[in-house]
């Protein structure tokens, strides 16, 4: 009989009570911070928040999705049962692809010069980061290049009819 | 959590409650093709993250704890902090190197973070969609905190990555948005990982790492249909093995980790730093170590720097003014200490001399041990031209008014006619272009 209130609850709420405790506990201490946070500029603080948590999903995940299917169009995976035919060769392209756009993401205020204190706050120059993110994503499909070739070699060879057959 | 039903008949219920209910679009589980979904990988990243961010989140702490915010008001950037100061300590001088690791830490490991959080978001798509959108109380409180939780940390890495770049376009002081977002952000992490632990050792115990990482693209297939709504019910091929997409995360990891991890490290090594704000050195000769922020940027002007600058040394009761040439004349001592930015950057040991903390204490007065000190520089505005040093710090032998660094004269970028360098202390506390220091008071 003691339990019923608890089983009760579970069923209305939909979850076990220490759920609602935790959670109920985590808000307080949100809202205790967020009161701080915004604080000041409260509409530009909550859209940068909300907006934080959508960038990802809602513009970036649509955006490397569709170049994706664009790029998987334009190298086509075969079909699984003839799985030899080059299979994955997208990811040659692909993964470099990926790797240099994720380090504009990271650095795009330096590399696309978005910052125009940079020189007179630090005493360096702006100029170089363009150019290594370029060579960088140079040296990505030039070392993808170079996998793919080895790649293509040693399936060659190994397609090729055994000459010692034990 | 709802007792588990095996795969089909669970499969039908799926059919019957979201086939038809939901919208078409993704709020349809068939919407997501991806093969490679499933609670397995989301756990890989989750189980990276679950170590990353709290390393993230105490060395923020740390930080913090580092400026000293509670011995004086010119030291804390975020007076509003009420009990989430409750932590803070005296912040020591040993080793040297400890807010340069601490930073170093925090920013770079920040950066190579970024990979495997995009990851996990990735691999978490499908759940932003469910349908239907809320399904009781405990899952509209859930969705709730998920935003607290995607929100947050995302808030948190942007506002860190734009903050090193010296990109101020975030709608506040940095230092408010940062210690504040982090805050909001940890009490929704604390409670994912209450709610998710079991459900991602569950899913990484289903199949061994060094097992899947043998299984070619051609034999990738999608992981059982369960009841977390991440794997697709209509999966494509795989064009990618779950070894190539950890491989391809942690390659992204990796590059990050080697064009920025340099400007921490410093040496040689800083030029690897090919991205990073730090990686090219300012210039040549014994001042060519890295600027926090130049003469030029914060407004000091030659005449504020000339031969009409003074040194004022003051203690209760006590007012002394000094010309350079007389400070010079004080016993001048040594240290290797290195300069360490909150950005996450630092600089080797550098030599500096000048005159102990210390030995200025004495001469205002105490006798005794040296009480804190407040210290003044010529800068006009900026959140740092002032500071408090704790008596700890100016206790600490190493703890000097520079003259001269590397065997030459301080230049003008690096705080001449003369500057603080105390050790382990965050770079803009080492207070460039000082001309007043009081002994004994906190403002």
């Amino acid at each position: 009989m003691r339990r019923l209130p608890l089983t009760r609850l579970r069923d209305r709420y939909g979850a076990s009570p220490l759920h609602l405790l935790l959670v109920l506990c985590s808000f307080a201490l949100a809202l205790y911070a967020g009161l701080k946070l915004l604080k000041g500029n409260p509409i530009a603080v909550a859209l940068w928040f909300v907006g934080a948590a959508l960038i990802h999903d809602l513009v970036l995940l649509p955006l490397y999705t569709l170049a994706d299917r664009a790029l998987q169009h334009l190298f086509p995976t075969p079909d699984s049962r003839t799985p030899q035919a080059g299979a994955g060769r997208v990811n040659y392209v692909r993964i470099p692809a990926l790797v240099s756009l994720l380090l504009l993401v990271v650095w795009y205020p330096l590399i696309l010069r978005r910052v125009p204190g940079y020189r007179v706050t630090t005493g360096l120059s702006a100029d170089s980061f363009l150019g290594h993110w370029l060579l960088i994503t140079a040296a990505l499909f030039a070392g993808s290049g170079l996998c793919l070739l080895a790649g293509t070699v040693r399936r060659a060879r190994g397609r090729k009819p055994p000459v010692h057959k034990r | 959590m709802k007792a588990q039903r095996p795969a089909s008949s669970r499969d039908r219920l799926r059919a019957t409650l979201f086939g038809s209910g939901a919208p078409p679009g993704p709020t349809r589980p068939e919407f997501w093709r991806s093969p490679l979904r499933g609670p397995w990988l989301t756990s890989v990243f989750g189980l990276v993250l679950l170590f990353g961010i709290p390393v993230m989140f105490v060395t923020g702490l740390l930080s913090y704890a580092a400026y000293n915010p509670d011995l004086a008001a010119v030291n804390d950037q975020t007076p509003d902090k009420g009990w989430l100061g409750f932590y803070l300590f005296s912040w020591p001088t040993d080793p040297s190197w400890l807010y340069r690791l601490n930073q170093g830490v925090h920013v770079t490991l920040g950066v190579v973070l970024v990979p495997v959080l995009l990851a996990k978001l990735w691999s978490v798509i499908p759940k932003l969609f469910s349908w239907p959108p809320i399904r009781s109380v405990a899952h509209a409180l859930e969705r709730l905190s998920l935003l607290l939780l995607v929100g947050g940390a995302l808030f948190e890495f942007v506002t860190g990555l734009l903050n090193v770049q010296l990109h101020y376009v975030f709608p506040g002081s940095f230092y408010t948005l940062h210690l504040y977002g982090a805050w909001v952000f940890i009490g929704a992490f604390a409670v994912h990982i209450a709610f998710r632990v079991p459900v991602m050792v569950r899913a990484l115990r289903s199949r061994r790492l060094r097992t899947e990482l043998r299984v070619p693209a051609s034999a990738t297939g999608p992981e059982p249909l369960d009841g977390t709504g991440l794997v697709s019910p209509r999966p494509a091929p795989a064009t990618m093995s779950r070894r190539a997409a950890l491989g391809t995360v942690g390659l992204g990891s990796l590059v990050l980790f080697a064009v920025t991890a340099g400007q921490s490290i410093g040496g040689s090594l800083r030029r690897t730093a090919l991205l990073a704000p730090h990686g090219q050195e300012p210039g040549k000769g014994p001042n060519g170590f890295q600027i926090n922020k130049t003469a030029a940027a914060v407004g000091i002007r030659p005449a504020d720097i000339g031969p009409q600058w003074r040194l004022v040394v003051r203690g209760p009761g006590y007012e002394n003014t000094l010309t350079r040439a007389q400070v010079l004349a004080l016993p001048q001592h040594e240290a290797a200490l290195p300069i360490a930015c909150v950005e996450g950057w630092s600089t080797d040991d550098q030599h500096w001399a000048g005159v102990r903390l210390r030995d200025l204490a004495l001469m205002a007065g105490f006798r005794g041990p040296a009480p804190e000190v407040f210290v003044e520089s010529v800068e006009r505005g900026g959140s740092f031209g002032s500071t408090v040093l704790r008596a700890n710090q100016v206790r600490d032998p190493r703890s000097l008014l520079a003259l001269r660094v590397n065997g030459a004269d301080l230049s003008p970028d690096h705080g001449y006619p003369a500057r603080i360098i105390v050790p382990a202390n965050p770079g803009v506390h080492n207070t460039k272009w000082v001309t007043r220091l009081t002994f004994g008071a906190s403002s």
